[in-house]
This record gives C-alpha cells, sequence and structure tokens, in this order.
C-alpha cells in the first residue's frame, strides 16, 4: 500500500516518540499498518452501503431517465427525448414557475423576519430565555400537522373572521384562489422556518464583541447606521449559509404543498418534489419524471452554487 | 448583562409570539370542543374539557400503535446514527491528510445537494425487491439519508479535539478500536447531543420517506396517519384535531422539559 512505503518520511517529519508505531506484532505487520487497516473498516461498510443505497439509485435513476420505462414491464433507450419534453411540459414549466416563485418569495421572508426576531432576542430583553424557547418551538414541529393546522385556518377560520367583521380580502379561502393559493404555502413556510433561521441568526449575533457597539455610541452613531456597518457585516457568513439553506429547502418542498393545498386549485401550487412524485408513482412516468429530477437536481446545484458566490464575494466587501 | 432591559422590544416579542401560540391554541380548543360548538365562535374555550374527541381519535386511527411505530423508527434510527455515523466520521478525521480518505469526506457531504427526488422512484423499487418496505427498513435508510450532515458536523467537532491524547493511549498499547470506544467517543458526548436531537427529529417528523417506503398501513407512522385519515377528518375537525395534537405532543413534552438543551444543541450544531 502506498501509506506504507511513505511511512519513514512521515515518522522524520513527525519526530522522536512515535518509533513505537514500527514494532512488529506476531503477524509481522507494524502497529501503524494495523491501524490503517482498522480505519479502513471503519469506513468501508459505510462507503458501501451508502454507494447501494444513495449513489447507486441516484445513477439508476439517471439510466432510466434515457428510456421510457414505465416503472414495469420493459422499456428501450429514447436519447434526450425524456429532457426535451420536461421544457413542452405545461405541467413541468407550471411546477417550476409555482417552486421559484414560492421559494424566492420566502427566502427573503424568512431570512427577514428572522433576523429581526434574532435582533430582538439579542437585545437586552426581560424574559428572553422564554422568548427564544418559544419562537424555537415551530422547529420541533412536523411540517404537514402544522400545514393541516394552517389549512383549517385558511378554509375556516380566517373567512369566517373576515365575513364576520366585514373584511373583503379576508373573507375568502384564499387556498381555493389559484392566484393567491402560493400565499398560504408561503406564510406557512416562514412560521415554520423562520424558528431555525432566527437560531442561526443569534448564534452569528453572541459572535459579536460588545465593545464595538460602545466604540460606536461613544462616535454618536445611530441604531441604523449601527446595524449596518457593525451587525450585519459581521454576521454576513451567517446571512449567507441561511440564504442557502433556505432556498435550498424551500426548492424541495413537499409536505408544505401537500398538507395545504394538494398542489391545487387545479395545479396552481405543485411543486417539482410533487409532481415527481405523482407522476413517477401515480402516473405512470418513472423515466419522464426522472429526467425531469435530474433537471431538478442540477437546478438546485446551479443555484446554490450562484448563491455562495455571489454571496461570499459580498461578504469579502 | 447590564443596562437598562429594553421594554419596547420585549412587548414586542410577547406580541409576536402569540402568532406562534395561536395555531396551537386553536388546535388545543377545537380538539376539545364538539361538532356543534364548530357552528359558533372558532375563537372560544371549549365548553367542557371531555376527552372524548381524545379517545376516539385514539381508537380511529389506531394512535398507540402509529405512536410505537414512529418511536421504534425513531430510536433505531438515533442509536444506529451515533454509533456507525461518529466512527466514520473519526476515521475520515484522522486521515484526511490521505487521498482516499479525502475523497471520501467529499463524497459523503455532497450528498447533502442530492435532492431527495432524484433517488426517490430507484430507492422505493430497491427497498421493495430487497424486502426492506418496512420500519427496519425505514430506519436503515433514513440512516443513510443522515450520513452527508452528520459526518459534516462530526468531523468539524474531531479536528478540534487534539491528537496526543490518542498518540499515548495507542503507545500505552491500545488498539484504534479502544481509542475510539473509549476516548473518542464519549468525547464526542456534545456533538452526540445535537446530532440525536436533530436526527430524532428528522425521524420522528419526516412525511416524505415514510410516505414512499411503507407499504403497509399498520406500519404508518404518526404523520403518515394524519396523511392516511385526511377524507375522514375534513368531515370531522375536533376529531382531526385531537389527533393532531396528539401526534405533536410527544415532540412538545420533551422539549419543554429540554428546551434549554435542544436549542443549545441545534446552535452547537450551526456554529460547526
Amino acid at each position: 500500500m502506498e501509506h506504507q512505503a511513505k511511512l519513514p518520511t512521515t515518522l522524520k517529519e513527525v519526530g522522536g516518540g512515535l518509533e513505537v508505531f514500527l514494532i512488529k506484532n506476531d503477524k509481522g505487520e507494524s502497529i501503524l499498518a494495523k491501524k490503517n487497516r482498522t480505519y479502513l473498516l471503519m469506513v468501508i461498510p459505510a462507503f458501501v452501503i451508502f454507494f447501494s443505497f444513495h449513489t447507486f439509485p441516484a445513477l439508476l435513476g439517471i439510466f432510466y431517465s434515457f428510456t421510457d420505462y414505465k416503472g414495469y414491464g420493459t422499456w428501450d433507450f429514447v436519447g434526450f427525448s425524456n429532457y426535451l419534453n420536461v421544457f413542452k411540459d405545461g405541467r413541468a414549466l407550471n411546477a417550476y414557475g409555482f417552486t421559484f416563485q414560492f421559494a424566492i418569495t420566502a427566502t427573503i421572508l424568512v431570512n427577514i423576519v428572522s433576523l429581526l426576531i434574532a435582533l430582538g432576542l439579542n437585545a437586552n430583553i426581560k424574559l428572553r430565555k422564554t422568548l427564544r424557547a418559544v419562537y424555537f418551538l415551530p422547529f420541533i414541529l412536523s411540517v404537514l400537522v402544522v400545514g393541516y393546522i394552517f389549512k383549517f385556518i385558511f378554509t375556516h377560520l380566517l373567512p369566517d373572521l373576515g365575513g364576520a367583521l366585514g373584511i373583503e380580502f379576508l373573507s375568502t379561502n384564499i387556498l381555493g384562489n389559484p392566484d393567491l393559493a402560493w400565499i398560504g404555502v408561503v406564510i406557512l413556510a416562514v412560521w415554520q422556518s423562520a424558528a431555525f433561521n432566527t437560531l442561526l441568526y443569534l448564534a452569528g449575533l453572541s459572535t459579536i464583541d460588545n465593545e464595538l457597539y460602545e466604540a460606536a455610541d461613544i462616535d454618536g452613531a445611530g441604531a441604523w447606521s449601527k446595524f449596518w456597518r457593525i451587525t450585519f457585516p459581521l454576521i454576513a457568513p451567517f446571512f449567507t449559509i441561511n440564504m442557502v439553506v433556505a432556498m435550498k429547502n424551500f426548492l424541495m418542498a413537499f409536505d408544505q404543498v401537500m398538507a395545504l393545498t394538494g398542489g391545487g386549485p387545479g395545479q396552481a401550487t405543485e411543486s417539482i418534489s410533487l409532481l415527481i412524485y405523482r407522476g413517477g408513482f401515480e402516473g405512470g412516468e418513472f423515466a419522464y419524471q426522472s429526467a425531469n429530477a435530474v433537471i431538478y437536481f442540477i437546478v438546485i446545484v446551479l443555484i446554490s452554487v450562484i448563491q455562495l458566490r455571489v454571496l461570499e464575494r459580498r461578504e469579502e466587501k | 448583562m447590564m443596562g437598562k432591559k429594553n421594554w419596547k422590544v420585549t412587548f414586542l416579542l410577547i406580541l409576536g409570539s402569540i402568532l406562534i401560540f395561536f395555531p396551537l391554541y386553536l388546535t388545543i380548543t377545537i380538539a376539545f370542543k364538539t361538532p356543534q360548538e364548530m357552528s359558533g365562535n372558532l375563537l372560544t374555550l371549549p365548553e367542557s374539557w371531555s376527552l372524548s374527541n381524545f379517545l376516539t381519535a385514539i381508537e380511529v386511527t389506531n394512535f398507540f400503535r402509529a405512536f410505537t411505530n414512529s418511536a421504534i423508527v425513531t430510536i433505531i434510527t438515533v442509536v444506529l446514527v451515533l454509533l456507525t455515523h461518529s466512527l466514520v466520521a473519526y476515521a475520515i478525521a484522522r486521515n484526511m491528510h490521505k487521498k482516499f480518505y479525502k475523497f471520501l469526506y467529499f463524497y459523503f457531504i455532497s450528498a447533502m445537494f442530492i435532492p431527495f427526488p432524484i433517488i426517490m422512484l430507484p430507492i422505493v423499487k430497491q427497498t421493495s425487491m430487497l424486502g426492506m418496505d418496512n420500519l427496519i427498513g425505514l430506519a436503515f435508510l433514513n440512516v443513510v439519508m443522515q450520513l452527508a450532515f452528520n459526518v459534516f458536523v462530526y468531523v468539524g467537532f474531531l479536528k478540534s479535539i487534539p491528537i496526543q491524547l490518542e498518540e499515548a493511549a495507542h503507545i500505552d498499547g491500545a488498539t484504534t478500536w479502544q481509542v475510539f470506544w473509549k476516548i473518542i467517543f464519549p468525547i464526542m458526548k456534545p456533538m452526540h447531543a445535537t446530532v440525536a436531537i436533530l436526527t430524532a427529529l428528522f425521524a420522528w417528523n419526516d412525511f416524505m420517506l415514510p410516505l414512499v417506503i411503507l407499504g403497509d398501513t399498520n406500519q404508518y407512522t404518526l404523520p403518515l396517519v394524519q396523511y392516511a385519515f385526511q377524507g375522514q377528518f375534513s368531515t370531522d375537525y375536533n376529531l382531526a384535531f385531537a389527533s393532531y395534537l396528539m401526534a405533536m405532543l410527544p415532540m412538545i413534552i420533551i422539549y419543554i422539559f429540554a428546551q434549554k438543551w435542544i436549542i443549545g444543541g441545534v446552535m452547537r450544531g450551526s456554529l460547526k
């Protein structure tokens, strides 16, 4: 093995005291060789299992995306026609449109809301621990179950309330309106995801030295300029992570949509995940939705990379 | 912290927490109400605190079976994750200077960016072919799906642990296995807490993986049961909300008692 041949140089670099690793055991192998074998034993099973249950199915999905496989029976290669069809498919394009609209809006709102909450929780307030616990609570709840509760609020409570108070825009069920249903999904997503993002921002804020603010106070800086000149630049790495993670999670939205609208009305709020699930399992479109999933994967990676580039460049300024 | 308390911000945050509590308040009150009360003001407290909705929900949805299923999946997942992911991360962290382990590290963590739908269709065929379309198979897949993130946080933590301690043990004649189980595994306790919390929350609340993997309705987990009963629930909101409340309650109870620990654990993970 390669690393055994390199051994003497390594030991010389490290210096004395480690010669013990060169002592051979009764089978004639050095302790270091045995150590290396143990490390391999630790990772090889994980590698094999991970490959078999993660990489292999992903490769299989990519493979089938070039066929006309229905999920059962025989299949033929069809080249790139599945991919071309995705771009001509109104339902797929609609799913991408909704998913982007939802993910971008929700990402921006979640970050504004959680940054505000984090700033509040980081201020010199009463009941800080209790309030922090309250704002983190949504994180531990099932997205699906919370979604069902919100569905009730949108379909029954708000219209009832709107009707009773004579408020026009509340009196109809927004989930039943193809133009407005996506807003319901955004509200649910923000309510639930703000918890985790708030915690990340709090972690970021806790790294800022208080003396910086005291110095700014002496210079007579206002709250607004303190935020933009001290707070925000210092928590920029957390802002980057929050934007990337939130965007990625929202692009993968499934539970929220499933609970609130089931993709409706019609297909107005059908997310990409939901479309792949429906088409793949219920529509016999195994190969076609596999192609869709590959495109979806490329889109998510591209967006994450672009976000990281842009936001990190910002950080450097 | 010293200085004057900021009452304005305290007040605003308390006001904002109403938005967090409101859906829960609604869930609790509706879970205790009768269908007749639903035609009145939805915001009032129930006329009586009768448990009948809960008893019906337990019976109709077979709550205790679903609860047991969720508990089985969560416990197996968490135990396997703690034992295996920490081990893998240890071997990787101590060999990062070698090409193979470096490759392995990036190979594993790149999975964080692979959306589940790309493997969803093939994995369902694969698991049912292998007879893994059950709770054990689900727990097994959970362990696979969580590997990327957990290796990432464990390796991050291990980098901060000085290597001298292990070297001393090696010189005293301990094997690498002994070093791991007797020295490293206990040292990683704070990270175990973080990983256990996040993994347990994932396994308990997950919907998509159980939805596509589990074939037998007897093995449905709590979220899946709420989904399966939507037809019935949409005509009886009191029954539905009693069921929702019971599905959320185990985590809420754990949270009330361990919130400081949970928040600390999640925060530690995020700083890595």
